[in-house]
């Protein structure tokens, strides 16, 4: 089985069906569900998302985007205080950089002053952290390869049977 | 005044396409689900358009050579290199107005009023009238499900006749899928080379391509002079609006065909030809995803098709299945029109493709596959009705 071509298209649609996803690969149902379940064991596929755009809602969420110094420690390099950082709840997604600082979060709240109150009273004094730098989001364009407005296609426009 | 005097009998002769007049149908009612697209469904990727957007505002607004950019000339023979094997100087190349233009050109430059030319059924709608024009007569081979719809030695031998001037192949083609191995062309090279007879072939398809990799007759050197290459931009890159292609032939044909090309076209869109050339030189990976996306929805469809008891082959290239739709007793205009008028779903009959295409419909997988699956559905209700399994 082509297991690229099966991640790629889950990636682009989580919820393709077995069946589907066995007619488009050329494969039995079962040679794809077990494939599935292996590239779960193996933590190839580490989750399912849904993309949703909450601003369409009526739950307000405030997203920033914070960089944060750190100094590595002696056999730990960067990972523990990493892991100090990452099990809040309110850390989205978080990367260690080369460059000008060490990492980039992206961190979740209901409002600004809740963001701000987890980087006062939680992040920033975390021992190893030495700076941090908060910038909010204003609106988000593209998210995990999906643009949040589709204004690229408008299907209307190409003719319903052509040659 | 009397027009029916007045236009061209040629053009008054011309029947009215098959596939207009189901556009025309499909046009008048809302929530139709299309099936029925020979152009992707991907735009165009951003790289190119946003060259295309530079060329505008750096000014370059003006004719091109006639011949096309020197640069993008230069591109074509690499690419072809590249994807291919096949050895063009840029000299050998003209830029058109679409792969239309480049097989009007090919028609134009070598027939004969009275000279054959020989086509392969179902074909592409626009080479039967594309002959006629040319003042040339067309010899239809009927191409058949049961050899892949692909030409064999023995139909070619038995079309070829003293008034054969030349042979258009579309491999991979529109509508069949139908592909043509390097070991299939193998066995007709010796009587391509003995006849000597003029070979267009419209690989515009040719990126699309899926369990074997893509071979052209002009990669056979013995009869590579012989040979006018028609493709384009508009398939593997999802350029279909910006009308641009190009022919590849022997350099005095070229010459020729350059002709009626400066007189008629003047130089192709020039905004066209800067997006074409970041086209050649970057999206390599592009159009690779591009074939992946199309090879899944390929499978679904012809797994679906069967399931479903319409027998489908499975095509090796190209992006639409031909499934047989005998099995229902409509032809193939009745079961379109019925499944439109029941199920809103719209399909290509395979008769707007010369009559060998009776007995079948064309469905074009440029689309998503949740679309695709969502119109399957509904062609399986419409097909439970008719009592089909």
């Amino acid at each position: 089985m082509d297991e690229n071509l099966l991640l790629s298209l889950i990636e682009n649609n989580a919820k393709m069906e077995v069946v589907d996803l066995a007619a488009a690969l050329n494969e039995t149902e079962e040679n794809v569900d077990k494939t599935i379940k292996d590239l779960e064991k193996n933590k190839k596929i580490y989750g399912y998302h849904t993309l949703i755009n909450w601003d369409k809602t009526n739950h307000d969420v405030c997203t920033a985007v914070i960089q944060v110094n750190a100094k590595p420690e002696r056999d730990y390099g960067y990972d523990r205080i990493a892991k100090k950082i990452y099990n809040f709840p309110e850390v989205d997604t978080m990367y260690l950089l080369a460059g000008n600082y060490e990492f980039l979060l992206i961190v979740k709240g209901k409002t600004m002053v809740e963001v701000a109150k987890f980087v006062n009273s939680r992040l920033a004094v975390i021992e190893g952290i030495e700076r941090t730098a908060t910038m909010y989001v204003l609106k988000q364009y593209k998210n995990m390869g999906k643009l949040v407005e589709d204004d690229n296609k408008d299907a209307a426009e190409r003719l319903l049977v052509t040659p | 005044m009397d027009f029916e005097k007045i236009v061209n009998p040629i053009v008054k002769d011309i029947p009215p396409s098959g596939i207009r007049k189901f556009f025309d149908l499909a046009n008048q009612m809302e929530g139709v689900i299309s099936l029925g697209v020979g152009e992707p469904d991907f735009a165009t990727p951003w790289t190119i358009r946003e060259a295309a957007i530079y060329s505008i505002e750096k000014g370059k607004t003006f004719y091109t050579a006639n011949q096309g950019l020197l640069e993008l000339r230069k591109e074509i023979c690499k690419y072809q290199k590249r994807r291919f094997d096949l050895d063009y100087k840029p000299e050998q190349c003209i830029v058109t107005v679409g792969g239309s233009e480049g097989i009007d050109l090919a028609f134009r430059t070598i027939i004969n009023p009275g000279d054959e030319v020989i086509l392969l059924q179902p074909s592409y709608v626009a080479y039967t009238p594309g002959v006629a024009l040319a003042g040339g007569v067309v010899r239809n081979i009927i191409l058949t499900e049961e050899n892949e719809f692909k030409l064999t030695p023995e139909l070619l031998k038995e079309a070829i006749n003293e008034k054969t001037k030349a042979i258009l192949l579309n491999y991979p083609s529109n509508p069949t899928g139908g592909f043509m191995t390097k070991e299939d062309y193998e066995k007709l090279v010796p009587i391509f080379k003995e006849s000597g007879i003029m070979i267009i072939t419209d690989e515009i398809y040719a990126e699309l391509s899926y369990e074997h990799k893509f071979c052209s007759i002009a990669s056979f050197d013995e009869i590579k002079d012989q040979v006018i290459l028609v493709s384009g931009f508009s398939k593997a890159y999802a350029m279909t609006g910006w009308r641009l292609g190009y022919v590849l032939a022997n350099e005095y044909l070229v010459k020729m065909m350059k002709k009626i090309h400066q007189y008629v076209i003047m130089s192709a869109p020039t905004c066209a030809q800067y997006g074409a050339i970041e086209a050649m030189r970057h999206c390599d990976e592009e159009i690779e995803k591009m074939r992946q996306a199309y090879l899944a929805r390929r499978n679904f469809l012809v797994k679906t098709f069967n399931e479903m008891g319409l027998k489908t082959f499975t095509p090796q290239g190209a992006f639409y299945v031909f499934p047989c739709i005998k099995s229902t007793g409509l032809t193939s205009e009745q079961f379109c029109e019925e499944l439109l008028n029941d199920q809103l779903v719209a399909c290509v009959p395979g008769s707007a493709f010369g009559e060998a295409g009776e007995g079948y419909i064309r469905v074009s997988y440029a689309y998503s596959l949740e679309e695709l699956k969502a119109a399957t559905q509904k062609i399986r209700k419409f097909l439970e009705k008719k009592g089909v399994k």
